[in-house]
């Protein structure tokens, strides 16, 4: 299964950024082989970060998001798209990679987790 | 006389609006004082003028027909401001991030976009005595700013000294009220922050090639930093306001400074010449 864990840095051991629009890398990771790719988001700047990062992984065909905090447009897309949302998540990437796989995360979030324009600057 | 006169500060606070209403109350037979500060208009509460007009401002926002969308994404991809996302077989809108621009409709090849209207902000326009003012509003909600503030400048005179009281700062709001100005005043402080954003508009005004001066407010405070400034960087100096209580008073309670206090009325006066001399040159 292919999830996306939001991380300060484009290695496992990165922290998970708790922030999703505006993290620093999208890694995406395929659940059972742990193959991963980092991909640098670069929708920081500007507004509708959330609704931009919804669409990468709509565009990467993720089915879960492993991030601290998603507000409100940003979840709606990943809704949309049928991605199941974990919020509340921290420690490293490894971490929460192998609290996925063992299923120890709470359930998916029914709702954004924050308002717009939390992870702004 | 036809000349677009904008009155702006990087810094909130300064005294703009004190600076824009006095300088068109004291030339009022010849002027139209236009707030674009539509985040916070406040230039009415000391004009206090009778509204006679008033029109609603939208912008065109998407819409998707989903009987003939075909799910191309090419409108998602297209938006600048995303706001518009296209996945699993549907495409959602986002008319809070939209600016209107119609880029979606303009990519979709199947027609499937349709530009309906959306109120974000008001223009209401109205005069007191020979004064004639022209003021926008945002709706609650609201934050693109931009499209009201053009709003207001289509009401700009051909025949009258146009005073347009600008939104703080120095991005998108400032740069659109900037468009098709003579000249500006930028009203300052002299406190870390008044001259940290005082260079922040000195370095827009430069870049877009409108001539400026500028007016310290509460000058007698504070230190000779702004002051210094000035001189290093060669800027003209056109007013200085002292800090005064009885200006604090009149301002406090909604009256126009030269009405309440006679003795500024000069300074007005001076500033206005100064202006025009340099707009004519």
């Amino acid at each position: 299964m292919k999830i996306c864990i939001t991380a300060q840095g484009d290695q496992m051991e990165a922290p998970v950024d708790p922030r999703f629009g505006r993290c620093a890398y999208f890694l995406i990771i395929d659940s059972q082989t742990g193959e991963m790719s980092a991909i640098h988001n670069n929708g920081g700047a500007s507004g509708g970060s959330g609704v931009q990062a919804g669409q990468t992984m709509a565009d990467h065909q993720v089915e879960a998001v492993l991030t601290g905090n998603v507000g409100p447009n940003a979840y709606q897309t990943l809704q949309a798209a049928g991605i199941a949302v974990y919020a509340g998540i921290s420690g490293t990437v490894q971490e929460a990679l192998e609290c996925f796989r063992q299923g120890d995360l709470p359930s998916p979030m029914a709702g954004p987790s924050v308002e717009s324009h939390f992870g702004e600057a | 006389m036809n000349k677009n006169i904008v009155v702006a500060s990087g810094k909130g606070g300064t005294g703009k609006t004190t600076v824009a209403v006095n300088l068109a109350w004291a030339m009022k037979g010849q002027t139209r004082l236009l707030d674009c500060d539509v985040e916070e208009p406040n230039a009415h509460l000391f004009v206090k003028p009778d509204i006679l007009h008033r029109q609603e401002v939208t912008v065109p926002v998407p819409s998707i027909d989903e009987q003939r969308c075909t799910q191309c994404g090419a409108c998602a991809r297209a938006c600048r401001y995303h706001a518009l996302a296209a996945v699993k077989g549907k495409v959602l809108t986002f008319p809070d991030l939209c600016h209107g621009c119609g880029a979606c409709g303009i990519v979709c090849p199947s027609g499937a976009i349709r530009e309906i209207p959306k109120v974000i902000g008001d223009v209401e326009s109205g005069r007191r005595s020979t004064l004639e003012f022209v003021h926008g509003r945002s709706r609650v909600g609201n934050a693109i700013t931009p499209p009201i503030i053009r709003a207001v400048k289509q009401h700009v005179s051909r025949d009258r000294i146009n005073l347009l009281d600008a939104p703080p700062g120095t991005s998108c709001p400032f740069v659109t009220t900037l468009q098709h100005a003579d000249f500006c005043i930028l009203v300052t402080e002299p406190t870390p922050f008044g001259l940290h954003d005082l260079s922040l508009s000195v370095d827009v005004l430069r870049q877009v090639g409108v001539d400026f001066g500028v007016v310290i407010n509460r000058a007698d405070l504070g230190s000779d930093m702004v002051h210094r400034y000035c001189a290093q960087q060669q800027i003209d100096l056109f007013a200085e306001i002292p800090f005064d209580r009885e200006i604090a008073s009149a301002c406090a309670t909604g009256e126009i400074l030269i009405e309440a206090l006679p003795h500024y009325r000069q300074m007005f006066h001076d500033l206005i010449y100064k202006i025009i001399e340099r707009t004519l040159a």
